[in-house]
């Protein structure tokens, strides 16, 4: 474990003549759940592309599980939640699966396995032959997340997981986060809702593309003088735009 | 108020879609203007080999709008084949003798035609030639002629079409990004599309071209396998053409908009009208539309009986035309992973 799980450094990312973000960096060790925090816009979204390795920094690089990305290889030990839900209406949920699963090269009996117990942990087992089209918003989400851990990834990547999703089901979803840190899984969950930043074990503030903080919750608090996350937020904001 | 509210909106929302507005008062002109080139184009005048004819019956035909050309008995069958010439008219043992190149009813009409005016007196009277046919015959129409044409047609439309559209939709999806954010490579994925719609392209074709044949009675000289053969090629173009047209579309509305653009005029010049009698300045187009060598393969094969000779430079261009097309979908799906 000598290696660290994720290590950003000084990325810089411009689309033309927009900069995006510019000189993030940022390191993770061990299994945690890492959560960005930030206003839309606010540069996110691009970051995590990048770990994922779909886009490539304009300067500075990124080392995922000790690899450089973008890597073909690498992204079979990812696993990717996007923010949309990137799913095929007229297959059926099981279908879906199967294919994404293949895609990951799962194929046979461990494919069936992956795909009941993800199943079972987003609690849309018996629903597996309902095409998804006739699912609900909050459905489509958890298969989404269920796509995601199907190849059972090292390093989980959600972007805003728990959009549209009721309270119960989140809480029930960030139990299911916590299960996988525990089991090893390094979690990066970007939100811009600000009680679910208490869940995670560390935060990243990101805004007008820089990280602006990086700490424990209870860091960020101390630091700002402040005792809720989204106070703490706006002290950091504020700053921002102080400049 | 209300209406007013909602006109305007309308209006407002053409505005700002400005592709639909200049499809919807342009696309119009160009394909009339097209119709128009290809309408308003002289009268064909078929041309006519002559072999060993003599001086009073030569010049009687030259008194007919056909193209005369005198030439060996060899050279004549060979220029013949190739269709250089829609017929040969050669005297054998003093009896004249019409062989005609006969895959196209309207060439066949237009020689014809030379010869029953050729009864205007003096000699030429009562020439009255032996005809033969090469391909087709007598019994050969229209429908004939343009069936292997339409049969590309289809193919070429609805596998664009379809094809386009549901690229389209794994992008405004999400689920290109979403599988692009997999080990999949950009190859593989191109690769599946073409094995995917090939298979329905093959089930498509082989039902047409076997529907046309044997319960519409088309034409059909050649061989079965070489129609399916030369549809997937063709749906190969097709549907490399979709995927790369549908980068350049935001919605399905706009996807059906290359129809006009993309698909119409390609059927104007595919060979369903004479290309030689359509304007000299304009008829170069039929050779970059991948539709002309489609159809002028179907055509070799169905009403000529042409085999692999006959047909491989028209798979080999239709087959370029596929790779440079996946060449360049492979290099825009950049735009979704960079690697």
């Amino acid at each position: 474990m000598s290696r660290p799980v994720l290590e950003i450094d000084h990325v810089a990312k411009r689309f033309a003549a927009k900069t995006v973000l510019s000189d993030v960096s940022l390191t993770i060790d061990k299994p945690e759940i890492f959560g960005l925090l930030g206003p839309s816009g606010a540069g996110k979204t691009t970051l995590v592309k990048m770990i994922v390795g779909m886009e490539r920094p304009t300067e500075g690089s990124i080392h995922v599980l000790g690899v450089k990305v973008p890597n073909l290889k690498l992204m079979t030990d990812i696993g990717y939640m996007a923010q949309s839900d990137a799913l095929y209406g007229e297959l059926t949920a099981e279908e879906n699966l199967k294919f994404f699963a293949q895609l990951y090269g799962l194929s046979g009996k461990r494919l069936k396995e992956n795909a009941e117990r993800v199943l079972e942990l987003v609690g849309l087992q018996d629903d597996a032959k309902k095409p998804v089209q006739k699912f609900s918003g909050g459905m489509k989400r958890r298969l989404s997340l269920a796509i995601a851990l199907i190849h059972r990834p090292k390093f989980l990547i959600l972007d805003e997981p728990t959009v549209g999703i009721d309270p119960l089901l989140r809480k029930k979803l960030w139990d299911t986060f916590g299960e996988l840190k525990d089991n090893g899984v390094t979690l990066i969950v970007t939100s811009h809702v600000m009680d679910e930043a208490e869940r995670c074990d560390r935060l990243g503030l990101i805004r007008d593309g820089r990280l602006l903080a990086c700490g424990t919750p209870a860091e960020l608090k101390r630091a700002t003088q402040t005792t809720t996350m989204e106070e703490a937020f706006l002290v950091y904001g504020g700053m921002g735009d102080a400049r | 108020m209300r209406v007013k509210a909602l006109t305007e909106r309308i209006i407002r929302q053409f505005l700002w879609d400005k592709r639909t507005m200049a499809l919807l008062f342009l696309a119009p002109l160009l394909v009339l203007t097209l119709v128009s080139l290809i309408f308003n184009g002289d009268a064909y005048r078929p041309s006519i080999g002559l072999v060993d004819v003599p001086s009073p019956i030569q010049a009687a035909l030259e008194k007919s709008d056909a193209h005369l050309k005198t030439l060996s008995a060899a050279k004549a069958n060979d220029e013949l084949k190739d269709q250089k010439l829609d017929a040969v008219l050669k005297f054998e043992q003093g009896r004249p003798e019409l062989t005609l190149e006969g895959s196209d009813p309207t060439s066949n009409r237009a020689v014809l035609e030379a010869f029953t005016n050729l009864g205007g007196g003096g000699q030429a009277a009562g020439v009255k030639p032996v005809i033969h046919y090469l391909h087709g015959g007598k019994s050969l129409n229209n429908f004939d002629n343009f069936g292997p044409v339409l049969l590309g047609i289809f193919v070429f439309f609805f596998v664009f079409l379809i094809s386009g559209v549901s690229f389209l939709r794994e992008r405004t999806n999400g689920t290109l990004e979403r599988v692009l954010a997999s080990p999949l490579r950009r190859g593989e994925l191109v690769t599946g599309y073409f094995i995917g719609f090939g298979i329905f392209t093959i089930i498509q074709s082989a039902l047409i071209a076997a529907y046309s044949v044997y319960v519409l009675d088309l034409w059909m000289a050649g061989s079965f396998w070489y129609v399916l053969l030369i549809t997937l090629v063709l749906a190969f173009v097709a549907l490399s053409l979709g995927m790369l047209l549908s980068t350049f579309a935001n919605n399905e509305l706009q996807m059906f908009q290359f129809i006009p653009l993309v698909i119409v005029p390609q059927v104007f010049f595919s060979g369903l009208f004479k290309l030689e009698t359509i304007s000299d300045w304009v008829s170069w187009i039929s050779y970059v539309t991948p539709l002309y060598y489609g159809a002028d393969a179907l055509r070799g094969v169905m009403i000529r009986g042409e085999g692999w000779s006959g047909i491989w430079g028209d798979v080999g261009v239709l087959a370029l035309f596929a790779l440079v097309f996946i060449a360049l979908n492979v290099l825009t799906l950049r735009k979704y992973r960079k690697l």
